[in-house]
């Protein structure tokens, strides 16, 4: 066997047994979920070649929206979750809708724009609570069949979802439809001339990043119990960016390993220098740009292809 | 008369001063970020984080040193100017040649660092900067009273907007300058110090930011992260404007100022993002933008 696929088997296995053995399961799962929400973003910036600097958008809007109908509307946790993917789903269309119309940094700008946009209408609206946010979610349980109070119960779940994300943008990737997102991401100007209709390439893959970002966003509403105003916050979209550009853009596993990286930073990090965490952030950002733009996965990478 | 539209023309003539006043914070950032992606292709996302230091750097001055706020005009933008040279010789010259996207995430990371670093120095709070005596109280001009401070601000931003033009268009720098922007290794080869031109540049944009911010900091509570939503709003007017045109920086950002004052007298729930909706319109309508030759 290639010494990856031992290492990807340890890691699953690690994973599966990670609450069993102790590691403190709402950790583990707010790392899932943010490792979620990198690779729906590195689906977009790494396979399509398209910074979009306003994810927090769809994390956040899918995460107000479930947490809105299991609190103020009673729903069940699945309906809810779905009706939050569904809504991060329309969102991605009107944003991405506007912002394919401009290209490169521009597209990025305008993304960040209208993510602001709906940060204001999420400060604003009657229905977010405010500076307060939305707390006390409960988790209910899965189809009333799986009670998801216990922590390792929702682990398992959320595990399974993460999971599925990873293999679907797998599967997307190596599709067809995978290989033209690649040729934009290449050469845009080739890919046209092959007739392909990019621009509706560019919206679905702009609408089923923002789709699984929404599932990340929802997932971790449910995880931590609250929905706040930093889960739309600009700071939110760069810091995605970090997790994806740190592990390594356009590899499969880069995302997951820079999530795990910037996750466990925070945690661990603001307890020992406070505030100082966003001077360290910008500092790994301006780290990555300048010494290693590959990221550590792509770097790896590049450096056994070398051997 | 004494009504617009329902609306009583003192609150719409206070507003549409107000407006004026961020329009003309809006156009002179985001003419620095014209002429700084002019020549070197980089979206200057630290640009809201200059804008603060600028303001920072003022009201330290005047607390340690006792410098002036007239001093502090001059002083602030030399020194965050400086300090944006650095930047530029030490950090974002090694990103020449590469996908433009780097220079902009490379100056996310230096805002974040930045912004990071004044609001652990100074905390989150924000401290007001007094106005000077001179321009306390205001000026009562029959039709409406208009404080002398935002007139000023108004003046010295026009002022700025259209001195930054001149020199751009109508001097031997400029000149210059502009020739690089067209073809900067066959200015080279004619014996123009290039590097140091792109320098001075990076150099002179984030000085006009330090300059906005030290215009805003007496009407606004300075702090680290005074820059982190306005920069947002700025990069939304260069989608509406477009980066090509300087004209159409300073144009669009009053402009917008202006759309902004407006909505808080017609709807004041919309009046942080009006800017961003008239920017999703003109994508639709005009994508290039208004004064835009993608």
């Amino acid at each position: 066997m290639r010494p990856a696929t031992v290492a990807l088997g340890i890691a699953l296995a690690a994973a599966f047994a990670a609450p069993l053995i102790g590691v403190y399961p709402v950790f583990l799962m707010k790392l899932l979920c943010f490792a979620m929400f990198a690779c729906a973003f590195n689906l977009l910036l790494g396979f399509t070649g398209m910074l979009s600097f306003g994810h927090a958008a769809f994390f956040g809007a899918a995460a107000y929206a479930t947490g809105w109908l299991v609190t103020a509307r009673g729903w069940g946790t699945l309906p809810a979750i779905l009706a939050g993917v569904a809504a991060a789903a329309a969102l991605g269309a009107a944003i991405g809708a506007l912002a394919i119309r401009r290209r490169g940094i521009y597209f990025a700008m305008i993304t960040m724009a209208l993510a602001q946009l709906v940060y204001f209408v999420c400060l604003q609206a009657p229905f977010t609570g405010g500076e307060n946010g939305l707390q006390g979610l409960p988790r209910g349980s899965l189809a009333g069949l799986l009670p998801l109070k216990s922590d390792v119960a929702m682990y398992y779940v959320v595990l399974a979802a993460f999971l599925g994300v990873y293999a679907l943008i797998r599967r997307i990737v190596h599709s067809p439809f995978g290989q033209v997102l690649k040729a934009i991401r290449e050469n845009e100007s080739r890919a046209v001339s092959l007739g392909y209709e990019i621009e509706r390439y560019k919206l679905v893959a702009f609408v089923l990043s923002a789709t699984l970002a929404g599932l990340a966003g929802s997932l971790k509403a449910l995880v931590l119990g609250f929905v706040t105003l930093s889960d739309v916050l600009q700071a939110n979209s760069g810091e995605v960016i970090l997790m994806t550009l740190l592990g390594g853009t356009g590899t499969f596993l880069g995302p997951v390993v820079g999530a795990g990286l910037v996750v466990t930073l925070e945690e661990y990090l603001s307890d020992v220098v406070g505030g100082w965490v966003t001077v360290i952030i910008g500092a790994v950002f301006v780290a990555c740009v300048l010494l290693f733009r590959r990221g550590l996965v792509g770097e790896l990478a590049a450096l056994r292809s070398r051997r | 008369m004494t009504e617009i539209f329902g609306f009583p023309v003192v609150v719409v003539l206070g507003q549409l001063v107000l407006g004026l006043v961020n329009g003309s914070f809006y156009a002179i950032l985001s003419l620095g970020l014209a002429v700084i992606f002019g020549l070197m292709r980089v979206v200057n996302f630290a640009h809201g984080a200059f804008y603060a230091l600028g303001a920072v750097t003022a009201l330290l001055g005047l607390k340690l040193l006792g410098v002036n706020y007239w001093a502090a005009l001059v002083l602030a933008p030399l020194v965050v100017g400086l300090l944006g040279i650095l930047v530029e010789r030490l950090l974002l010259r090694r990103l020449a040649g590469l996908d433009p996207l780097y220079g902009l995430l490379l100056t996310f990371g230096i805002a974040l660092a930045i912004e990071g670093t004044l609001q652990q120095l100074f905390g989150s709070s924000g401290e007001s900067y007094p106005v000077p005596e001179a321009l306390r109280g205001a000026l009562n001009l029959g039709f409406m009273i208009l404080p002398r401070y935002r007139a000023w601000v108004i003046v010295a931003s026009l002022a700025v907007c259209f001195g930054t033009w001149f020199v751009i268009e109508r001097t031997r720098l400029g000149a210059t300058l502009r020739a690089a922007t067209e073809n900067a290794p066959l200015l080279q080869a004619f014996g123009v110090n290039v590097p140091l031109l792109v320098a001075l540049t990076y150099g002179g944009g984030v000085a006009l930011a330090a300059l906005a911010g030290v215009l805003a900091a007496p009407v606004i509570l300075v702090n680290g992260t005074m820059g982190s939503s306005i920069v947002i709003v700025v990069f939304a007017v260069v989608v509406i404007g477009g980066m090509g045109s300087i004209l159409g920086a300073i144009v669009s950002g009053l402009l917008l100022g202006l759309a902004e004052g407006l909505t808080k007298v017609v709807y004041p729930e919309a009046s942080n993002i009006v800017v961003f909706v008239i920017m999703a319109l003109v994508l639709v309508l005009r994508p290039a933008g208004l004064f835009g030759r993608e």
